[in-house]
């Protein structure tokens, strides 16, 4: 009896919930009426079928209603199920005229929902809307969309466009697009054979995908698309080998970000710092607080806030390195093992003082809107992040180089790590010498930061994620040589890349720690070892 | 020292019991609190999750003492912080039970959390109740499992792919732990009875934790331009996920193209990423916060004013909670009694409504009825149900689809007692 009375109230509730949706299907007495269909359609299929309709249709504001549906804008009002959608400035027009509507209840009006199968009829709905758009840019996604859609139909737009378009860039999409559609259209075989090769002749992934999915056609065809899967699979298989290489190069920048600050304090001081994670952390707070303090007061700077924050974190890592320095290690010069103990409390100290201070969430640092989405170079997809990461990896490293090389200050580095006193008695303060140096490996841990925060969680532990990567290359390149880090930092990015695809990323990591024990077996100086005094010190 | 006569010392006795029983109802006004423990980790990697779920259990005793409590008797929580340390849950869990005496105990998150926990469970007999969706493989007497089996998540995810989006071919993406493993192991044999190649199935394993997703990412795009329509499965769990769907938008996989169905993906992850670009990539629970019902309005408006903060989302293990403590109150009230032995008997049959217009219902095996709903990202950060069962399923504890599981079943009434029964030979225990 306990069971009864819900059970009858889930049927109950089911009955409601089924009940709820026929009013929407007997409301469609939408006719011939495109728009109205929409408006009556109920479910996603006949959703879908009726922006087909649509988009074929000519009815003047087709593309309105498209693009509303796609920024989820469109909506039925209750009242009378006239179709409405809102306007960049939240007025509301009638979707049949475009005309505006005044004294709507913005309640009264129920958004209509879609999902992939929806998305997919207004993208490709989008795409023939389009085709003729003035923006060349326009034209060209349209194009893509279109490519996409494999709609028989489109095939006389397609053609007109083509006559009419003078980009040869996205002539050739159009061309593309139109050999998709008579691929799926019941056209002769050598009108099919045809359309093979012109697709092939985009040499990318989705033509190959396209490619694969011909089925049912006859022979000549499938032997056309056999043979050029084929030679695009050739063409392929050397340009994923250069990205991943690519890909290798930003997973080494990443590690020659981490790494740089530690080549200067483990590498040239010999401090061997636990807590240089941490400076890497402090690095990403401050990027967030910047960009926090950005969007409350000074949105309109967001797209240069990392400009801002790269300075800042400089500064804060530094001076954050120059307490450090003067208050802990300078103490335990000589003494790696204290040292090693003593930073490795600090670094749990700083990373649970960022807890309070912060809370344990991880905290969101946005990309800005030239580091989001990809470029294409070379038919290689090169994210706009990683790429931006890799020119800042360079950067910091020839700014360190010459700043240690040519400075006043980096003369005086060189000169105190190798021989301390020497240098102390041609008149150089030493220990300044050290807070500075100290504070400039902390610094540009800071700088690294920043970097960071745009791919990792900036969590009060992203600094543990990369303190054994950075001894590792440290170690790799020779202990004291920043263009030894250089190398073993992309010599490791790229052998961990190579072996991912084929170990996955667990062996592949595991396989890379494997080979360097095996190096520094052989070569236990590193890649270019050091030479003259400061070794045997 | 006094010499006791036996006789004085007996009556003596006699008194103080007739004494303390007669005099209880008058002396005792305010009945002893009946203890639960919660047993949720509130610092370490895990607090993220796990300290909301804390909130929400003293927000249900909040309200449930306004109500009177139960049997008359206030309730009382008792919160310790196992530190998201697996051991540490067991010694936690000790504590509750041996030290504060608690009743029964609402916690862990991780299913090595769990697994941790369970042999104090049985030792002590006490009860614990698991909100988390979990790999299954597991009934025991002491545990009562109101999050989802891979029967009530994975398994309808995939078959949704399959019908609706006409999915043939499948990257199964999952971090490094027993969860992933277990539920991708399941999916495997699934997709193999129902026809898929194994040419037509990828499986990629990451560390915790991981944020260089380019090269797989390339690869699932390499995986899906082999002409048949194709989906990645995640089991990636934890904040992995941020840098994971950054590189997805970032690389341009649309969910038109190449959707994603993620199982630990759920409002709380999704509230530190810009949504915009992965608009149409799904997730599979048997909540969301956004499903429109008077009981999910009327939960989210007490979480709101109990936690001071309209903004906190609510997501599927709350919903568990809420579910678990309402079955904890109704089978007390049946058994009378809060202690463990009687309330473990009288859950069997509970039934109470959840948050999603249905009923939930303890099963003999010790796992709950619930809808699944298949929900889609919207731009906002929250999800659209796009699809959803017709009824409730019940969790299949023992999967199906493994060797030497499928013929195992459990149920906890009285005459099998058993939570590993096999139905090919006849005895409780042991694999088939």
């Amino acid at each position: 009896m306990g069971l009864l009375r819900p059970l009858v109230l889930s049927l109950a509730l089911l009955i409601f919930g089924a009940l709820g949706q026929v009013p929407a299907a007997r409301a469609q007495h939408g006719g011939d009426d495109p728009v109205a269909a929409i408006a009556a359609a109920s479910g996603f299929d006949e959703l879908a079928r009726a922006i087909d309709r649509l988009a074929v249709s000519g009815h003047p504001q087709a593309l309105a209603v498209v693009e509303a549906l796609r920024a989820g804008t469109l909506g039925v009002r209750a009242a009378d199920r006239a179709l409405l959608w809102r306007d960049g400035e939240g007025r509301f027009r009638d979707a049949a005229t475009g005309a505006m509507v005044e004294g709507i209840n913005p309640r009264e009006v129920r958004p209509i929902r879609v999902n992939n199968r929806v998305r997919r009829s207004l993208d490709a709905a989008l795409g023939a809307l389009q085709l003729t758009s003035p923006d060349p840019r326009i034209r060209l996604a349209a194009a893509e969309r279109v490519f996409r859609a494999r709609d028989p139909e489109a095939i006389p737009a397609l053609e007109a466009q083509i006559a009419r378009e003078t980009d040869p860039r996205i002539r050739r999409v159009m061309e593309g697009a139109r050999a998709a559609a008579v691929l799926a259209s019941d056209r002769d075989v050598a009108a099919k054979v045809e359309a093979v090769a012109t697709i092939r002749n985009r040499y990318d992934l989705d033509a190959r995908g396209l490619l694969a999915s011909v089925r049912d056609q006859p022979p000549e065809v499938m032997d056309a698309a056999a043979a050029a899967i084929r030679a695009i699979d050739r063409h392929l298989a050397l340009v994923h080998a250069a990205q991943d290489v690519v890909f290798g190069l930003s997973l080494g920048s990443v590690l020659l970000l981490a790494a740089i600050g530690l080549a200067i304090t483990f590498g040239v001081m010999g401090v061997i710092n636990m807590a240089h994670g941490e400076m890497v952390m402090i690095g990403a707070y401050t990027t967030f607080v910047v960009q926090d303090w950005i969007r409350d007061s000074a949105p309109q700077l967001f797209d240069i806030s990392l400009f801002i924050a790269l300075p800042l974190a400089f500064c804060v890592a530094a001076l954050a390195g120059v307490v450090i320095e003067r208050t802990i290690i300078r103490f335990l010069y000589g003494r790696p093992l204290e040292t090693l103990l003593a930073t490795f409390g600090l670094s749990l100290i700083l990373q649970q003082a960022v807890r309070v201070l912060f809370g344990p969430n991880n905290r969101e640092v946005g990309n800005p809107s030239w580091m989001s989405g990809s470029i294409e170079l070379f038919e290689l997809t090169l994210t706009r992040n990683r790429v931006a990461i890799i020119l800042f990896g360079f950067a910091v490293f020839f700014a360190l180089l010459l700043v240690i090389r040519r400075s006043r200050f980096g003369l005086e580095m060189r000169a105190v790590t190798q021989n301390r006193r020497m240098a102390g008695s041609m008149g150089i303060r030493t220990p300044w010498v050290d807070s500075l140096t100290f504070a400039l490996g902390s610094g540009v841990a800071g700088l690294a930061g920043v970097a960071l925060s745009q791919i990792d969680n900036v969590s009060p532990n992203l600094g543990q994620g990369y303190i054994i990567d950075s001894f590792m290359v440290v170690v790799f390149g020779g202990v004291g040589n920043l263009w030894g880090t250089l190398v073993a930092a992309y010599t490791l990015g790229i052998i961990n890349k190579l072996l991912e695809p084929f170990a996955g990323a667990v062996l592949g990591k595991i396989a890379v720690l494997v080979l360097l024990v095996l190096f520094i077996q052989v070569k236990p100086r590193g890649l270019f070892p050091l030479k003259g005094r400061a070794v045997e010190a | 020292m006094p010499r006791l006569s036996r006789r004085s010392l007996l009556a003596g006795t006699a008194g103080a019991i007739a004494a303390s029983t007669l005099a209880a109802p008058f002396v005792r006004a305010q009945p002893a609190p009946i203890r639960i423990g919660v047993l949720h980790s509130l610092s370490g990697t895990m607090a993220i999750s796990e300290t909301t779920l804390r909130d929400v259990m003293l927000m249900l005793v909040e309200e449930q003492n306004k109500k009177g409590g139960v049997l008359g008797r206030r309730i009382e929580a008792v919160v310790v912080d196992p530190a998201s340390n697996w051991p540490l849950f067991a010694e936690r869990a000790r504590e509750l039970i041996s030290v504060h005496r608690v009743s029964a105990v609402f916690g862990c998150w991780t299913s090595v959390s769990r697994k941790s926990v369970l042999p104090v469970f049985e030792e002590l007999n006490n009860i614990l109740f698991y909100p988390v969706q979990y790999e299954g493989e597991e009934s025991s007497r002491n545990i009562f499992y109101t999050g989802a089996a891979p029967n009530q998540q994975a398994i309808p995810a995939v078959d949704y792919l399959m019908n609706e989006e006409k999915v043939q071919r499948w990257a199964l993406l999952g971090t490094d732990y027993v969860y992933p493993r277990t539920t991708n192991r399941i999916l495997d044999a699934y997709l193999k009875s129902k026809g898929v190649a194994a040419d037509d199935i990828f499986v990629n394993y990451t560390p915790f934790g991981h944020s260089d997703w380019q090269s797989i990412v390339a690869q699932v795009k390499r995986f899906g331009s082999a002409g048949k329509k194709t989906a990645v499965v995640s089991t990636i769990n934890g904040d992995a996920n941020v840098p994971f769907y950054k590189e997805l938008a970032n690389q341009g996989i649309k969910a038109t193209d190449i959707p994603v169905v993620a199982f630990s993906v759920g409002e709380e992850e999704l509230a530190g990423i810009d949504t915009g670009p992965l608009v149409g990539h799904l997730a599979a629970w048997n909540y969301f916060m956004s499903v429109d019902t008077p009981e999910n309005k009327a939960f989210i408006e007490t979480w709101h004013k109990f936690i001071r903060n309209p903004r906190r989302p609510t997501n599927d293990p709350m919903e568990a909670h809420v579910i678990g403590f309402n079955m904890w109150v109704q089978a007390v009230q049946k058994a009378g009694a809060p202690d463990p032995d009687p309330v473990i008997d009288a859950m069997i049959g509970v039934a109470v409504p959840n948050l999603t217009g249905s009923i939930a219902a303890m099963m003999p095996n010790h796992h709950i009825t619930k809808p699944v709903l298949i929900g889609e990202i919207q731009a906002d950060g929250q999800f659209n149900v796009v699809w959803q069962t017709r009824g409730t399923v019940v969790g299949d504890e023992w999967s199906d689809y493994l060797e030497g599981s499928k013929d195992l079943i459990a149920d906890w009434r009285a005459p099998m007692r058993c939570g590993n029964f096999n139905v090919r030979t006849g005895r409780c225990g042991g694999q088939g």
